[in-house]
């Protein structure tokens, strides 16, 4: 809850009057309470029924016109899209939060799939820079490859990417599971804070650079290490894990994964602002 | 932002000039300041073709001046009669545009560096390309509008490279449209996506090597730069791969020759490349989309790494 008090003493900010109220100790935190459950309502959200399956050709659609399609057939209780002819057009499948079966039947372009919670994707094709930014929930699956920014500050869900991405993949990612098959260009994980990263084949330069936290596993070679990314000891949970993280994503079943690299977070940087100027240097 | 495409059949010719003019125009929301194209045609290898201009398309956002059409054919005559005291014959001779030409010219030497230099000595006027099949046609507007000026639709060669223009750090105008010609090298042409950083300081040195800038926009510095490594004798391929530490910024860019077409990617990877690759026909944008309007089946592509140098013949 939000925990607004009445403080008298004003900064001088606000006896300028430039602030007309005063926080403190506020928090836009909640916690999920299991027998509130029924009382959540998303905004925008619809039954659907997963039996209920429809295609949709979106050749001769603008994306937003497509977008606005798949909400409307959403609302008649479809539970199964699939979308025909997306041609690699940007920005199809954005802000869905909804449960919901989706299929593309080719490739899109940038921003595909950007800031959804919920929905199980397919896409039977590629994907351009930054497919499922700011992902909260669900599962995307590309059959191919992947440009740049591949799960940018991803919050939560699983994306997985069976062929190679671009440059910066998981950048900013706060949290969730990211995939590849194949390899991943440079700045992978770069500034992560959160989440897990897994590359089966090799990845570029400065892996993990700036990275806060989370954790990434790579199973070829390194271009090299990133800022403040240091190696960690894979333990026999971590290989548990990965056999079931594989496993569920369809990738990659017979990999041997006790031979992947884990990379962490030095956490140097965590103290960057106390560093003297000399000891910043050593940090970076 | 602007947008970068290319493409070369091997084995076969096609209509160049039309694929680049859908595949540009796909990319128009990039930038639609400028488009240029930069295409190989069929021709029989034996006279040059010379593009070039003596004058500027003062449209909206020009930053050159108006002028009348009696200057661009002052300029003209001073350009035959220079091509005749080199001993180049015009065989044949297109206006196709006021401020626009293209000649046929039979010419014997090999090294352009004097010719050019000799040309472009006139005030307001610039060589656009030199070749025996390259044709650098650049203006102001999107790739159909530029297409539809020129006629480009009908025109059948083996490969091209276009760059559909938003201009942020230099002028509205046909100097500072790509691609940019390979000055003095016959049949290269450079397309570029990014900010160079160090452009200023890699001009000064290269202008101290006698290399010749036009314009000031950084993507012209790809051009010279390759040019001044091939002078040094430096492959295509060899020169690309320097300009990956000796360029300094952002960059995804296309360079072509008489009989290949390349690319580059800066090693932070910054800037967006798009590539299909087949036995028959590479193909590559800024984005898919690109792509998708010559080849609207479902096909593989993939995005190109960091550091990444390719170089594909016809």
């Amino acid at each position: 809850m939000a925990n607004l008090k009445n403080v008298t003493k004003k900064t001088k900010a606000q006896a300028m009057g430039m602030h007309s109220e005063i926080l403190t100790g506020r928090t836009q935190q909640k916690f999920f309470n299991p027998d509130e459950a029924e009382n959540f309502y998303y905004f925008g959200t619809y039954d659907v029924d997963f039996n209920k399956r429809t295609d949709l050709d979106v050749k001769n659609m603008s994306a937003a016109e497509a977008n606005k399609e798949i909400d409307n057939l959403m609302s008649q209780g479809f539970g199964t899209i699939v979308i025909k002819n997306p041609q690699g057009k940007h920005s199809l499948g954005v802000g869905i939060l909804n449960k919901l079966n989706l299929i593309f039947e080719g490739s899109l372009g940038y921003f595909g799939m950007g800031s959804c919670d919920g929905p199980i994707v397919r896409i039977n094709g590629r994907v351009g820079w930054s497919c499922a930014e700011n992902l909260m929930a669900g599962k995307v699956v590309i059959e191919k490859n992947a440009g740049s920014c591949f799960g940018a500050a991803i919050r939560g869900g699983d994306l997985i990417c069976k062929g190679s991405v671009g440059a910066r993949t998981g950048i900013d990612m706060k949290g969730g599971t990211i995939i590849i098959g194949g390899d991943a260009g440079a700045f992978t994980g770069f500034m992560m804070q959160r989440g897990r990263i897994i590359i089966l084949g090799d990845v570029g330069i400065n892996l993990g650079d700036s990275m806060y936290d989370g954790t990434i596993f790579v199973g070829g070679d390194i271009g090299s290490y990133g800022s403040d990314a240091v190696d960690s000891e894979l333990t026999k949970s971590d290989q548990d894990w990965l056999r079931r993280k594989l496993k569920v994503a369809e990738i990659g079943e017979n990999f041997d994964v006790s031979k992947m690299k884990k990379i962490v977070a030095g956490k140097k940087l965590w103290n960057y602002d106390n560093l003297e100027p000399t000891e910043k240097k050593g940090a970076i | 932002m602007c947008g970068i495409a290319g493409l070369i059949h091997r084995g076969k010719s096609s209509k160049v000039g039309h694929e680049l003019q859908g595949m540009l125009q796909a990319l128009k929301h990039r930038g639609e300041d400028s488009t240029g194209y930069a295409l190989y045609g069929e021709t029989d290898g034996k006279n040059f073709i010379m593009r070039f201009k003596v004058g500027e398309n003062v449209g909206e956002g020009s930053t050159s001046v108006a002028e009348d059409v009696s200057v661009y054919d002052e300029r003209k005559k001073i350009v035959d009669s220079y091509l005749s005291e080199m001993g180049a014959k015009i065989v044949k001779e297109e206006r196709i545009l006021p401020y626009s030409l293209r000649y046929e010219i039979e010419y014997n030497k090999k090294d352009l560096l004097e010719f050019s230099q000799k040309i472009e000595s006139i005030p307001g006027v610039e060589i656009l390309s030199m070749g025996k099949s390259l044709e650098v046609i650049k203006d102001l507007g999107n790739a159909k509008m530029v297409c539809d000026r020129y006629n480009l639709d009908k025109l059948v060669g083996t490969h091209a490279i276009g760059h559909a223009r938003m201009a942020t750090e230099s002028g509205v105008d046909i100097k500072s449209a790509h691609p940019f010609w390979g000055y003095p090298f016959s049949d290269v042409s450079v397309v570029h996506n990014g900010q160079l950083t160090n452009y200023w300081n890699n001009r000064r040195a290269l202008e101290n090597k006698g290399m010749r800038f036009m314009s000031e926009c950084d993507s012209e510095l790809i051009a010279v730069y390759l040019a001044e490594k091939m002078r040094d004798g430096a492959s295509l391929e060899e020169g690309m791969k320097e300009s990956l530490t000796g360029l300094d910024g952002v960059f995804t860019y296309f360079v072509a020759t008489k009989d290949s077409l390349g690319m580059a990617k800066d090693t932070m990877a910054a800037k967006p490349l798009v590539l299909y690759e087949s036995d028959d026909l590479v193909a590559m944008g800024s984005e898919e989309i690109a792509i998708r309007s010559i080849l609207p089946q479902e096909i593989d592509t993939y995005d190109p790494f960091d550091g990444e140098v390719k170089v594909w013949q016809i």
